[in-house]
């Protein structure tokens, strides 16, 4: 029986390799060479394209840990992914909500677009925007005096909380569309099962549509967590002096320093530690579910 | 436990009138079916006394008292879904405590009766499993557990064994009969089948177009109906149309037919007689009338031979009349042979044209 199975499941895998064949080879050339290519530089004194003598090294690695600035950067960065990702969770997840539950219709579609646009629009736009509107004096300023009594000054530009309100608002699309995704799949007859039997909504949130969206949620926050920790465009922009990053530095040494080898030894870094927290969290959040 | 009084609720969705001034008494204790084709507002009835929709005019008490401002969580019901609705993150046994949990119950007392209830569905061993590795009958049944472990005083079913295959939809409407009998509790039972309708329930109400057409036991429904819609839907039924001649009626072509059953009507307006196909005597001598006062001439046109019965189709002035007689192992008649139909009075229902 078991013999047999094996035969026909490999039987299987050589009628299914042509059809695999592309994508494996597409793999291999746009993220497996680049990427190799990069473990490579990272272990070099200097890059061999600039014509300069160059040798195998750890130092790049080794410069991580010699220097607390990387470390504390980092840990800025991962406090960040989780800020960013918290709030996405926060506004998002009640978005998809009733997007998917509350709303039909025409006003769904409507709202999605809503929801969608930011995500189409180039990013440099998106934070340009956010930067005339924060500002001192800009549009944020200028709206809330013409509407209050007193005076106040909102100047947000160049501070931390600018960098979370960029960053939400580039990723909170990502929260949106997998929770609804998962929260549109529960029948409302479930809900609707939970209330006949004496739960109040909270109680149907928190046992029915809680658990059964968290693999949305989940993958949102993957989505989401992964790249803000490495972000650089948004810090550097809204944040000014106070959006100093990891990613900024690993930034600076592909674009301003052309120090290579010590920008992919960073990189790799960030890439185990992402790696390690999810491979932590995946077990804890899937027994939440 | 207790009573439903439904009272003059009208729901529309729209300019559609999904319900339409519908009053039902639904008895303490009684198994009722909700009996209509699809579309005729059985669901919306159901979602209105549950709580899950709101009725624009009209009244549901529950118990005696009015429910129009208490939530669904409170109207302490249990409702069995159609798609079984089943949590799907959680194993049998937690679907089935659910309801005592979330009222906070004690843990034990929680185990205790999940036990009884899945007992008394005959899952007692499956309290482990999960939702999706159960067969449709035994989802059915874990969702009929869930609802009555909360001791509910109206059990709301919508028609719980649409889905399932016609032998077990048999040995589930025993089962829920069963169940229903040892707990007593009130019970409002939708559906669209109405051999269902007819073997399950003390009381039926047929709905049509949001409206009741009629409403009584199965007995009462199926040998008084009081219109052709409640003589077809439940049953099978020849129809004759024709005027009123009092107490029967005269078809076009002079034919005049006697019914014992139903109002008179004045003479003259449009009527209906409706007569069960298996009331009706059938004979080859064209004198034979078996001393019943009504009696047609025909042709037939067509036999169905079903074991215990056939059925005759018989041509009788470009109309088709329905005939079941028993199979008593005397002479079958052949299609084309001329008949002689006759049937009495007693088993002829005159109805009002609608
Ligand atoms: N939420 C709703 N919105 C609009 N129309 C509805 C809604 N619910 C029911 N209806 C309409 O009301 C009528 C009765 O529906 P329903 O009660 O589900 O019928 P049944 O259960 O007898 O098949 C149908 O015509 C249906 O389209
Ligand atoms: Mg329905």
């Amino acid at each position: 029986m078991a013999v047999q199975g094996a035969v026909a499941s490999r039987s299987g895998l050589r009628s299914a390799l042509p059809l695999l064949a592309p994508a494996y080879l597409w793999l291999t050339v746009a993220i497996f060479l680049p990427l190799s290519a990069m473990v490579f530089f990272s272990f070099m004194t200097d890059l061999p394209l600039s014509g300069k003598p160059w040798e195998f090294t750890l130092g790049n690695y080794a410069a991580f840990f010699s220097q607390s600035l990387y470390l504390t950067l980092l840990l800025a960065s991962l406090r960040l992914g989780l800020e960013v990702t918290l709030w996405c969770v926060v506004i998002g997840y009640p978005a998809a909500y009733v997007l998917a539950k509350v709303l039909k219709g025409r006003s769904r579609e409507a709202i999605f677009l809503l929801v969608i646009l930011p995500f189409w629009s180039n990013g440099l736009v998106r934070i340009f925007s956010w930067a005339m509107v924060l500002r001192e004096g800009g549009i944020l300023d200028t709206a809330l005096n013409a509407v209050l009594p007193f005076k106040i000054n909102i100047d947000l530009m160049y501070s931390y909380p600018a960098v979370i309100i960029g960053l939400v608002h580039s990723y909170v699309p990502y929260m949106v569309l997998t929770c609804y995704l998962t929260l549109q799949a529960i029948d409302d007859s479930l809900i609707e099962a939970g209330r006949s039997l004496g739960a109040s909504r909270l109680q149907v949130l928190k046992r029915v549509i809680i658990p059964l969206s968290m693999p949305g949620l989940v993958a949102g926050a993957a989505l989401i967590f992964v790249p803000v920790v490495g972000s650089f465009m948004e810090p550097r922009i809204l944040g000014g002096r106070t959006g100093t990053f990891y990613g900024t530095v690993i930034e600076d040494q592909f674009v301003a320093v052309f120090n290579w080898p010590l920008g992919a030894a960073l990189s790799f870094i960030l890439l185990a530690v992402v790696l390690v927290i999810l491979a932590v969290a995946s077990p804890v959040l899937k027994r939440a579910a | 436990m207790a009573g439903v009084q439904v009272s003059n609720v009208s729901r529309s969705f729209g300019a559609h009138k999904a319900l339409d001034d519908v009053s039902i008494d639904f008895a303490d204790g009684g198994f009722y079916a909700l009996l209509g084709p699809s579309g005729s507002g059985k669901t919306t009835l159901l979602r209105q006394i549950a709580g899950f929709d709101f009725p624009d005019s009209g009244r549901i008490a529950i118990g005696g008292e009015s429910v129009e401002r208490v939530p669904v969580e409170k109207r302490r019901i249990g409702m069995v879904f159609q798609n079984y609705a089943l949590f799907p993150n959680m194993s049998v046994a937690d679907n089935v405590a659910f309801g005592l949990s979330v009222r906070g119950e004690a843990k034990a007392t929680i185990a205790t009766e999940v036990q009884r209830a899945l007992d008394l569905v005959q899952l007692g061993k499956l309290g482990e499993r999960r939702p999706h590795q159960l067969s449709g009958g035994q989802r059915q049944r874990v969702a009929l557990a869930r609802a009555i472990v909360t001791k509910p005083r109206v059990l709301l079913l919508d028609e719980p064994l649409g889905a399932l295959d016609k032998a077990l939809r048999v040995d589930m409407q025993i089962e829920l009969k069963r169940i229903q009998r040892e707990i007593g509790i009130t019970t409002i039972f939708v559906t669209h089948d109405q051999e269902e309708a007819l073997t399950m329930s003390d009381r039926i109400g047929i709905l049509r177009d949001g409206r009741l057409v009629q409403e009584g036991p199965p007995e009462e429904i199926y040998d008084r109906p009081k219109s052709e819609f409640a003589a077809t839907f439940l049953g099978d039924a020849n129809i004759f149309r024709g005027d009123a001649t009092g107490n029967g009626i005269k078809l076009p072509d002079g034919t005049t037919i006697a019914a014992g059953i139903g109002d008179r009507l004045a003479a003259g307006v449009k009527a209906s007689c409706a007569v069960r196909p298996e009331r009706i005597r059938i004979a080859t001598d064209a004198g034979t009338s078996n001393g019943n006062a009504n009696t047609l001439k025909g042709q037939v046109s067509k036999r169905i031979f079903a074991g215990n019965n056939s059925t005759y189709f018989v041509e009788r002035a470009g109309q088709t009349l329905k005939v079941i007689v028993q199979n008593t192992g005397n002479d079958r008649l052949a299609e084309g042979q001329d008949v002689m139909l006759s049937w009495s009075p007693e088993s002829t229902v005159l109805i009002a044209a609608s």
